[in-house]
């Protein structure tokens, strides 16, 4: 149950980091079309850094 | 060369075959209602055992007229490192029973499978005894190097490599532009060294990083295209396949790592002397542990997440089967599969690419020389 | 993490090792050396090759302002040679003229003097023969007005009719 709370808990935390991140992307990318290769490779490091970051929490929970 | 191709490949086609009917005659359960897969219950377990490596190369199984139990797949040899030392026997001696109760007699060790792992049973114990949680009381797990699925899997994965890739160079013997199969991989070559390792390690020192990244970029990835295959596989599911990879990673970079970064990392300038030595934990307990742990962890994750999900959509044809009929069940099945399938082939891309940029990325730092001009 | 423990295996993970390593070395001795290799050779034969045409490109373009410095050099040679000979030709024409002029007032003043002269030898000649006639006209007038009137008279009209004056 508590496992299940928590679980909740990082899924928030994690939706909400991704989100910001993908909106400031599609910011950027707005802003600097020309740009938009880098900055989704950076999005994606990072999404994948916050990503591991979730899934760790969530596996050391489980 | 297209008909000496396609003839290598009927070769192996009638091979697997040859063996699938052969397993097909020596298979065959014991019990016969077992196996059929209709409730949430065995649809759960049936996941949970998909997840988990398997020690045959099952493909399908049917019930047969006679109510009997069919399975359609080939046995993969099974060695095990015992109390009494190494045995080997192949996997069809278990006669697909997952849960103890076929023992194989090895000499005088006796061996059950339990939820697709060997164990040996103790002394003088005749059958596996569980307690209230499922736990087996009288029999210990033993070290299993078989060629199991995942094991098969690999090697397949590297065969496959090796034949692509070495076609690939043997063009280049001939001509500068590569034909066929090259045309293909030249480009994901070229792919990896110009986006994940050139900006990431650095111009100097890439070159003899790109043999690691280029090989775990495509193992990686071809293991997880394999895993969307009705084959079955789910190698880069299994967390010691991932925990291998990021151990690779991690012993990569923390044996290439420069003098600068080891100096950054334990005794950092410019923060107070106080602070160094927590830094110093923190710094060290972040490249040993955390990030061969996030690595292996996130790949295990995607990967498993996408087979739970695909397969969880597919059963969704038998769990709304009473409320939606069976034909609106299959089709939304269907549908929501194959949605789930196509975001599962970019992720199987994405994680070979995040495995392999991180890894890169880890690299470059370990590698970098800071330039003591400015202050830090 | 305690289930994700128990899944963990690790004679899989030996075996991991052992493939990956195995995959590693053959995919580095067969595949990716040789690959790796190639592509490097290719692009530096790219490279050296955009290099090689640039430097051409470059020669081209000398030579062709060599060739546009030679031209116009050329060309300036010519006009040059084309004034001078134009101002040769003026000049000599203009010698020419002037040396005509020269020659021909010289002409008309040796044939005005000429002609003077002439003029002079003959207005003194006339008056030399005017003095003569006159002397014979007197002379006959004298003796005939010795003899006859008018023979006189007529003699003087004869003779006057006959010295017409040119």
């Amino acid at each position: 149950m508590y496992n299940l709370i928590g679980a909740g808990l990082i899924v928030i935390g994690g939706g909400i980091g991704l989100g910001q991140i993908g909106g400031k992307a599609m910011e950027g990318i707005a802003r600097q079309p020309e740009a938009a290769g880098k900055i989704q490779t950076a999005m994606i490091i990072i999404g994948a850094l916050l990503e591991g970051l979730a899934f760790g929490a969530l596996i050391l929970g489980k | 060369m297209i008909a000496t191709k396609s003839i290598k490949f009927f070769t192996i086609l009638a091979v697997v075959f040859s063996s699938l009917t052969c397993f097909a005659a020596s298979g065959g359960s014991t019990d016969t209602k077992e196996g059929q897969v209709n409730t949430p219950e065995s649809i759960n377990a049936y996941i949970k055992h998909h997840l988990a490596d398997s020690h045959d190369f099952a493909l399908y199984s049917y019930t047969n007229d006679a109510g009997e139990r069919k399975h359609v797949g080939f046995p993969l040899p099974v060695i095990v490192w015992t109390s009494k030392g190494l045995k080997t026997f192949m996997s069809s001696e278990f006669h697909h029973n997952d849960d103890g109760h076929v023992i194989v007699e090895k000499g005088d060790v006796k061996l059950v499978k339990i939820h697709s792992k060997i164990y040996e049973l103790n002394e003088g114990a005749d059958h596996v005894v569980f307690d209230a949680h499922h736990h087996a009381t009288n029999a210990h797990k033993v070290l299993d190097f078989s060629i199991t699925k995942s094991v098969f899997g690999m090697l397949l994965a590297g065969l496959l490599m090796l034949l692509g890739f070495s076609s690939l160079a043997r063009g280049y013997k001939k001509g500068a532009i590569p034909t066929g199969v090259g045309r293909l991989l030249e480009p994901l070559v070229l792919y990896v060294r110009d986006d994940i390792a050139r900006p990431n390690i650095g111009e100097k020192k890439y070159k003899k990083f790109m043999p690691y990244l280029l090989t775990v970029f495509f193992f990686i990835w071809i293991l997880n295209l394999l895993g969307l295959t009705p084959l079955g596989f789910n190698v880069t599911g299994q967390i010691a396949v991932t925990a291998c990879l990021a151990i690779f990673t991690a012993v990569i970079y923390l044996t290439n790592g420069s003098k600068d970064f080891w100096a950054h990392t334990l005794w950092m300038p410019g923060v107070p002397k106080i602070l160094r030595p927590v830094l110093a934990l923190i710094e060290l307990v972040g490249f040993v542990l955390i990030k061969p742990f996030s690595l292996l962890v996130r790949l295990f994750a995607n990967i498993t997440a996408g087979h739970f999900v695909v397969m969880s959509l597919i059963a969704l044809m038998i769990t709304l089967k009473n409320q939606f009929g069976p034909v609106a069940s299959t089709g939304m099945s269907l549908l929501l599969t194959l949605f789930i399938s196509v975001i599962e082939i970019l992720v199987a891309f994405l994680q070979a690419f995040i495995f392999t940029m991180l890894s890169a990325l880890f690299i470059g730092m370990a590698v970098e020389e800071h330039d003591h001009e400015h202050a830090h | 993490m305690e289930q994700l423990l128990n899944d963990f295996s690790p004679g899989l993970f030996f075996m991991q090792v052992l493939i990956l390593g195995i995959i590693l070395f053959l995919m580095f001795k067969f595949a990716w050396k040789p690959i790796l290799n190639s592509l490097n050779e290719r692009e530096e034969g790219i490279q050296n090759a955009l290099d090689e045409a640039d430097n051409a490109r470059k020669e081209m373009q000398n030579l062709q302002a060599d060739n546009q410095r030679l031209l116009n050099e050329a060309r300036a040679e010519r006009d040059e040679m084309l004034k001078e000979a134009r101002e040769m030709k003026n000049k000599m024409i203009e010698d020419a003229k002037e040396e005509a002029n020269a020659a021909a007032a010289k002409l008309m003043e040796q044939a005005q003097a000429t002609i003077e002269t002439e003029k002079k030898a003959a207005i003194s000649e006339l008056k030399s023969q005017v003095a003569n006639l006159s002397i014979e006209i007197a002379e006959k007038v004298v003796r005939e007005e010795l003899s006859n009137k008018d023979k006189q008279v007529k003699l003087v009209e004869s003779m006057l009719g006959e010295a017409t004056l040119n």
